[in-house]
Formats: structure tokens, sequence, C-alpha cells
């Protein structure tokens, strides 16, 4: 069943840098209406939706925020500068077009260095909006205000192309297997998370508040299938990926057997991941109280934290059904 | 200005508390509260944590600082009897021809180098390296020295408190005992709400202590205190300058281990407006407090981060402007005072 592009494209085109993700959560809240039993939304700003399930409590995450700029600072000529919020390139802004929450656009720029490339750090950026000084700016933009990536969502066939891939597929994942889900053998949560960019710190609130038996998360993983790419085995197209490794968790035993053999017995293409580098909202999982069993589906995507992010639709399909057939096999 | 005031300052930051070593601080907080608080105790990582106005109704408020401050450890003493140092928080280009404090005695010693006669031409174009400085207690053997000093002691910048210019102090530690001088002043106020008072250990090695003071406390928000550097200098472009001196208390809005809530922030920015209080940004993403620990500590709890701006940080003479202090605890009693009567935090 080809994936449904149009609630992809919404939950992708909603605002929300880590910290500031109450857009996506009505999004998201909004195209869920009648598919859960009960929804809350704690301090940090989680999503906690719960699905009535027979069987032990697993909590599902995908992450809601994405990347983006935070102002510290408006220079008297009405230049912005700011700061990072997750992790930036800096070679990689330049020139990209940012948009803040009120829907003001802008332009990354740097200074004038007499030696780009050995010069330019974060600090030298700053973002023009064209408005003619600081008074006029702020009328705007104040300090304290956050942007993202201004880029338009983009499908066709084969494939989806837009800012905040990373990680609203993985919030999309789990809205369609909410969706399509019948008689599940857990009780499930389907945690919608903050601040994952930032260091995985809404899951680690919104873990505390479940208190799961089980943990899977959902998030994008790098495609190392680029000309001269790193030696890693994920592609795009390669079918869902089962987290083996990254730098933030070494995923459980019995996790990766089990979606193994959930995939093998519904012929559903599936493929490894082992990354040494990266970390996904696992990482805060699987540490919880005595440890929970955790694992992770990701979607192999290529150039993750720029603002063409892509991955293959058919990706998307495996790593649904690989979801909605595990939680109604159960562990 | 009261004399309490600037008393209170000079005694915090003439005392010494490298992490783990907090202990002389703990006591003078704890005589300072005496009468003040209904409970206060010592946990098992130094942590001193003191309760007011428990039970009554309304906000129930945490505050939190840090008391350790940055330093350095004898780690070797030679035949001659001079001490090699390790370092905790301080930049080794600080070092060269300060005066330090050894340990519980507190004995005296200079951080030596060679005199500039001696110096070849290269040498005087880089920083010291931390090997070639040692600390010369006047000890002229391994053994005269041990009778003073032993490895592992504490060493601490000598560094007076002092009042100078337009209502500037220069002291060690301002980092982070201005957070503690306000918490006192707030704890030693006439307040109503609940409160619960974090004096933290170890928060310049990683955050450790409020890693472990987060679990036990239960409150409805935190406002995290701290000192802040303050880079106002002409050389700094203004958008790289963090905070002014001057300008009042600075508010943190992202550090690289906190994504403040703006929910949290527009009310502390309401309660400066409304009370003709100055406040400024904290114009950087850089840099890490106990905040981390506290708003993801059980189902995550809003914290609010306010600074006093410090010129000098983690150095022997940090400055700062006293009016920005007594506006930081203006600002808390403002905050108190507008959000301290309302329901607990909606969940």
């Amino acid at each position: 069943m080809p994936i449904n592009t149009a609630v992809l494209k919404k939950v992708c085109e909603a605002f929300g840098p880590s910290g500031h993700e109450c857009q996506v959560r009505e999004v998201i809240l909004e195209d869920l209406k009648g598919c859960y039993d009960d929804y809350q939304v704690d301090v940090l700003g989680n999503l906690i939706v719960h699905k009535k399930g027979d069987g032990p409590k697993i909590m599902l995450a995908g992450h809601m925020d994405e990347i983006g700029f935070i102002v510290t600072y408006i220079e008297d000529e009405g230049f912005i500068r700011f700061s990072n919020i997750g992790g930036f390139d800096p070679f990689m802004l330049v020139s990209r077009r940012v948009i803040f929450a009120n829907g003001v656009q802008g332009v990354i720029r740097s200074e004038r260095l007499e030696n780009f490339r050995t010069e330019l750090s974060q600090s030298k950026l700053y973002i023009d909006i064209g408005a003619p000084n600081k008074e006029h700016v702020e009328k705007l933009v104040k300090v304290g205000d956050v942007a993202v990536y201004s880029a338009s969502f983009y499908a066709d066939e084969y494939k989806v192309m837009t800012p905040a891939l990373d990680d609203r597929v993985g919030c999309f994942i789990m809205m369609e297997t909410l969706k399509q889900l019948k008689n599940p053998k857990f009780d499930c949560y389907f945690v919608f998370t903050t601040q994952e960019e930032v260091g995985l710190r809404g899951a680690k609130t919104s873990v505390y508040t479940v208190d799961p038996d089980y943990g899977l998360a959902f998030d994008v993983t790098g495609a190392f299938d680029t000309p001269k790419a790193l030696k890693y085995s994920m592609k795009m197209g390669g079918g869902a990926c089962i987290k083996i490794k990254d730098a933030s968790v070494i995923c459980h035993k019995a996790m990766i057997d089990f979606l193994t053999k959930v995939a093998v017995d519904n012929n559903i293409k599936y493929q490894y991941e082992i990354l040494d580098m990266g970390g996904t909202d696992t990482g805060a999982i699987h540490v919880h109280k005595s440890g929970v069993i955790s694992g992770c589906i990701s979607v192999s995507s290529r150039y993750i934290h720029g603002d063409a992010e892509m991955c293959a639709q058919s990706d998307i399909e495996d790593c649904i059904n690989l979801t909605v057939k595990a939680l109604e096999t159960g562990i | 200005m009261s004399v309490d005031r600037t008393a209170l300052i000079k005694k915090l930051t003439d005392a010494n508390g490298l992490p783990g070593d907090e202990g002389e601080i703990r006591n003078i907080i704890r005589t300072e509260l005496e009468g003040h608080t209904d409970s206060i105790i010592t946990d098992r990582l130094g942590n001193l944590i003191v309760t007011k106005n428990s039970g009554r109704p309304g906000l129930h408020i945490g505050l939190s600082a840090h008391m350790d401050e940055v330093g350095m450890a004898v780690l070797r003493i030679n035949e001659a009897g001079l001490l090699t140092i390790g370092t905790f928080g301080v930049d080794p280009r600080l070092l060269p021809s300060k005066i330090v404090s050894i340990g519980k005695d507190k004995v005296k010693g200079v951080i030596g180098t060679k005199p500039v006669h001696m110096t070849k031409p290269d040498e005087r174009e880089r920083a010291i390296d931390l090997d070639a400085l040692y600390i010369d207690i006047g000890a002229s053997t391994k053994e005269e020295a041990e009778k003073s000093v032993s490895l592992g002691d504490f060493v601490y910048f000598d560094s007076e408190f002092v009042e100078f210019g337009e209502r500037k102090i220069k002291a060690k530690a301002l980092d982070d005992r201005l957070g503690c001088a306000v918490m006192i002043e707030i704890l030693k106020s006439d307040v109503k709400t609940p409160i619960t008072a974090i004096f933290c250990s170890q928060e310049e090695v990683g955050l450790r202590g409020s890693a472990v003071a987060a679990n036990r406390a239960h409150v409805d928000v935190y406002i995290n205190l701290e000192g802040t550097v303050s880079a106002d200098m002409p050389s700094t472009d203004a958008h790289e300058r963090v905070t002014v001196l001057g300008k009042g208390p600075a508010l943190s809005l992202i550090d690289r281990t906190s994504v403040y809530l703006k929910e949290y922030i527009n009310k502390i920015v309401a309660a400066a407006e409304e009370n003709g209080i100055p406040y400024q940004y904290r114009a950087t993403g850089a840099g890490g407090t106990d905040a981390a620990n506290y708003h993801v500590a059980h189902g995550g709890t809003p914290v609010i981060g306010l600074a006093t701006p410090c010129r000098y940080l983690h150095s022997p003479v940090s400055v700062c402007d006293l009016r920005d202090y007594e506006n930081t605890v203006k600002l808390v009693r403002a905050f108190i005072q507008k959000y301290g009567n309302s329901a607990r935090a909606e969940s």
C-alpha cells in the first residue's frame, strides 16, 4: 500500500525546532483523532498517546523536534546573530533560507572573511531579513525567537525530499502504525518526543512517565550508497533498518531477533543498521531504571540535517508494515 | 547597599571549596540560615538541601546554585620541595606568578616561573606549559614540604574580596558564590511560598551534585542561579560579548545542556518588566549548567536560568557589578511574588 504523502507533507511542514514543538504536536493530535484511548502532554512537551493492548508495556518513540536556530543578538544595523539548536556544519549554512515561527524569512550569510575556508565559524554568521535597522527588525524578530530551514516538501513515485524528514518520518511511521493497528499484543504508548536533537532530553522524561517493559524508537539513519561514501551498509531503498548499534545504544539482542523474525515471517524487506556515530531516543530509553529491552527501526536517509533530506517511500512503507506486524505479533 | 550584603559575599568568596571539598562553604551557609529554614540536610555527594515553608500552599519553587569553584590539586612533591599541580576548570595560562593557598591549613605558596632574563625568544611568545609550573611553599626538601602539605591537597587562589570603582567587586569564585548569596538572601527573607534550595557540589567537574540532588527534590519550577561570562571588552564584537556588566541579570535562552522553555522565559521577563528590573539575554549557546539535570528530572521540570554577569570568570580576579547582583535578588523575589501564589503547575 503506497504511503499517504499528504499526511507526511503536513507533518514535515509543521514548525518545530527543539523546545518549540507545539505546532507539530497539534498536527499529529489532529490527524490521530479517534485512533487512541487517551493522551497526555508532559512539562517538556512530549506527546504521550496511549493505545491499550493485551501484553507488556511498550514505548514507541519518534522525535517531533528538528534542528534550528535561535536569535541571540540583534545588531544596530539589523543583522541577526544566532546560535544553533542541534548540530550544524557552518559551511552548510551559508546562503540557506530560514523561516521564523511567524513566517518571516531571511537568509544566512557570513561576515566578509580574509580566509573563508579557515576562519568560518558559527559566530561569523548572521541572518539577514532585509529590514533597515534594529528597530524595524524587532517588530518582526526578537532575541530568543527561533527559526528553521525554509524549503519545500517534495515527493514523486520513488522518494521524499524535505527539511525535517529527521524525524517527522519517524513520527509519520508511528502515526500510520497507530491507524492500521488491530489487536496489539502490547500495551502501546506512542510517544512523540521533544528535544532529541539537543541530547535525547524529551525521551528521558517521557520514559520516566511511561516506565515501559520494551522500547522501540523510530528515526532516520544515514544512507551510505552515494559516491565515495563511508563504508556502512545501509542503502536508500534497502528496506526497513533494524538498528544493531549507534553511538548512543547497543540494541538488545532480544529486540533485534524479534524484529528480524517478524520481517522474515511477513516477507518485509529489511536491512541491519550499524553506525559508529549518531544517537537516537533509544539511547535514553534503554538505560531507564534497571534497563529496558530496546531497539530502533530507522529509515536510511541521505543528506541528514540539510534542507533536502531524502529517503525512499518504499522504505517508509516497509517500516510501517514491520511495526504493525511486530505490535500485532507480540514478543 | 547594606553592609550585610557585601559582608556575605566577602565571607562566601574568601572561603575555599573545590569540587568534593565544599565543607567550608556548607558550614558558612548552615550558620547563615540558622532559624530561617524547616530542614537542612547534606546528602552523600555533599549537596546542601534546604527547605522552607514546607507544606504551605502555593507554587513550590526550587532554587539552585553551586558551591564549588575552580582550582588545582597537588599531584607530586619533588626532591627540592616544589609541588606539581593538576587543574580543575582553570586555564593554565592564568597560573604563573599567582599566590595560592593549599589544603585545610591554607599553607601559602607561589606559582613560580623562570624570570624573563632567562627565557629564550620563542618561550616569550607562547604560554607556559602546565608541566613547567610548580608551587613554591618555601620548603627546601621533599621532607620539609611534606610536613605542611600532602599529595592530593586542594590548591586555591589566594585572592581576597575587594570593593572598587563604581559599585564593583573583585573576588575569586564569584562563579557561583553569587548564586549562593542570592539564595541565602531569599531564604532569610519573608517569602511565603514553599522553597527547596539546593546548594550543589561538583558543578565545575560535570554537573555531578545536581545529578543526585535532582532525584531527591520535587518542585514545580526551578530557578538556577549562576555567575556567567561577560566578555564586554571593546575588542570583542558586540554579538560575542555574551553579557555586559551593569545591564542586569542575564536570562538563559539555550546552552549546551538545556533549551529553556519559552513559556517560563516569558514569565520571568514579565516579572522583570512589571517591576522595572533591568535584564539581558545571555547571548550565546555555549556553556552548561545544573539546569541540565533539573529539567529532565522525574517526568520533566521547568527551569529558568538566571545569572549575574562576571568578567574574568574562572580566575582569581573575577569582577562583577553589585547592582547586577542586587537586581538578580530583586528579580527572584519579583518572580516569587508574582507566581508564588498560583496553583501547582498544570501537568
